[in-house]
């Protein structure tokens, strides 16, 4: 059950993270001078998003043993 | 300025790493559940010799599950191939006898108990019964055994010497049993594997920095030269894209150390660890003690220089309804604690799922060569584990620069937000 819940959280951090990734992608094609300041950000968002999924990952693996 | 920088960056990643020294003595090795694997049992074949020994014959074959799990732990010693290993110092303290102090290699391999301590898939574990006698003692093997405790189903390794089986404590972890661990009868203060790297971490850090911070001093006026200009770009970087933009103008130049030091510490160890041979080979950034020690540093930084404005909107946030603020003020001060406590565990398992990973794909050799039986499929698992390797291996390079660039822009952003001075006219729209 544990691998389960850990595939469910990575399915909604590919998600969560292909969105901010196509919506950077979006604000690069249209504003390409701020590149720099987009991509930091995107990086840190999806820093956030990856750290509740792995919460949920560690969780789920823990439950497991 | 910038030298000044420099070289507080580097002192920093000493201080740091003392601090890690004394943590990772007894709260390292979080994955205690190995089982044996092919060793253990040409250990028990060989010496099987001692009556009640040989009894317990287990057929585990190749347990991928437990092999990755003994990889990314850490070691008292360096596995260079089988039977080959590079000794690391040991210290040893059990509160019932004192100090031991020796070399890894004292243990030959597993044959031999030194003051009821023994070595056991690299880790030093010790016999937790005191009729065992003291001094160096031949032992035939170590023998597994799953026994339920509590409900829930646990290793227990056993020591067998004279035709006995003795119990074997596992080492000390600071988790209080929530991940296997516990305090057991010995506190490990060894130089182990992960510590080694840190120290070497800290050594390259010091080394590098001085040789860049000599050419500031040199080239004062002119255009870096030598390795100078290749980590002024890191520099600058550090500066124009972390630190300026996360903590402001007017702050940034006193985080600039601090944030300089996690993001080369963590980058050297991380790539420390991708080396899969002798100097490398430890999963440092991988061992929740570690990065409880790189959070601890952040909450400290940021709690400390945390300004008025800043405890104000954690304990009573201006400018919205009072009984918004009663539920409000709970979960500001739960972030608190929430912040440095996801730092830890991004870092941790971001790196240890990449050693998993690695792993799995080397282990694919050996479950498709049948543990020896099936020659083409071993080179089949080899050929296509292979390749996924060299393909991981380019996404971990990645990963290890962009864990540490995680590491400092949150952390800068953490303490952005801690110095942050608010202009009270101004809407508060957060």
């Amino acid at each position: 059950m544990g691998a389960i819940g850990a595939g469910i959280a990575a399915l909604g951090a590919g998600i969560g993270i292909g969105l901010i990734g196509s919506r950077a992608m979006e604000a690069i094609a249209r504003q390409p001078e701020a590149v720099g300041d987009i991509r930091n950000n995107m990086i840190l968002t999806a820093a956030l998003v990856e750290g509740a999924a792995l919460f949920a990952i560690v969780v789920g693996l823990l439950a497991n043993g | 300025m910038l030298i000044l920088a420099l070289v507080f960056g580097a002192t920093f990643a000493l201080a740091q790493d003392h601090d890690h020294g004394s943590h990772d003595g007894h709260d390292h090795d979080t994955h205690e559940t190995h089982q044996p694997h092919n060793d253990d049992h040409a250990h028990a074949d060989d010496h099987g010799h001692g009556g009640s020994c040989g009894d317990h014959h287990e057929d585990s074959g190749y347990d991928p599950v437990s092999t990755v799990m003994n990889h990314i732990a850490d070691a008292n010693e360096f596995h260079v191939w089988k039977g080959v290993h590079i000794p690391l110092p040991l210290f040893l303290y059990a509160p019932d006898h004192g100090w031991t102090t020796g070399l890894s290699s004292m243990f030959h391999h597993g044959h031999q108990a030194v003051d009821r301590y023994v070595i056991n898939h690299g880790r030093v574990n010790r016999v937790a019964d005191d009729s065992f006698p003291m001094g160096e003692v031949h032992i035939d093997g170590i023998l597994h055994k799953v026994e339920e405790v509590n409900g829930k189903n646990k290793d227990v390794y056993y020591v067998c010497a004279k035709g006995e089986l003795f119990k074997l404590d596992p080492p000390s972890t600071v988790d209080g049993g929530f991940l296997g661990g516990g305090i057991t009868s010995f506190y490990d203060f060894s130089i182990t594997k992960n510590v080694f790297t840190l120290f070497l971490a800290a050594i390259l850090l010091i080394f590098v920095w001085n040789a860049v911070a000599r050419g500031y001093k040199k080239n004062e006026g002119k255009a870096p030269s030598g390795i100078q200009s290749f980590f002024e770009v890191f520099f600058v970087f550090i500066r124009d894209e972390v630190t300026k933009p996360m903590i402001g103008e007017k702050h940034y130049e006193r985080f600039q150390p601090f944030i300089m030091t996690l993001f080369f510490f963590i980058m050297f160890i991380n790539l420390l660890g991708l080396v899969p041979f002798f100097p490398g080979s430890a999963n440092v950034t991988g061992n929740l003690a570690v990065t409880l020690v790189l959070a601890v540093f952040t909450f400290l930084v940021t709690n400390l220089n945390g300004k008025k404005d800043y405890w104000e909107h954690i304990f009573w946030m201006p400018g919205i309804p009072g009984w918004v603020k009663i539920i409000l003020t709970p979960v500001e001060i739960l972030s608190l604690f929430i912040k440095p406590f996801s730092l830890m565990i991004r870092l941790f398992a971001n790196i240890s799922a990449g050693h998993i990973i690695i792993l799995s794909l080397i282990g694919l050799t050996f479950l498709f060569g049948d543990n020896g039986q099936n020659v083409g499929g071993a080179a089949g698992g080899a050929l296509i584990g292979g390749l996924f390797t060299a393909f991981m291996n380019l996404i971990e390079l990645l990963v290890a620069l962009l864990q540490a660039f995680i590491f400092a822009i949150l952390s800068a952003s953490y303490i952005g937000a801690a110095v942050e001075e608010h202009h009270h006219d101004e809407a508060h729209a957060h």
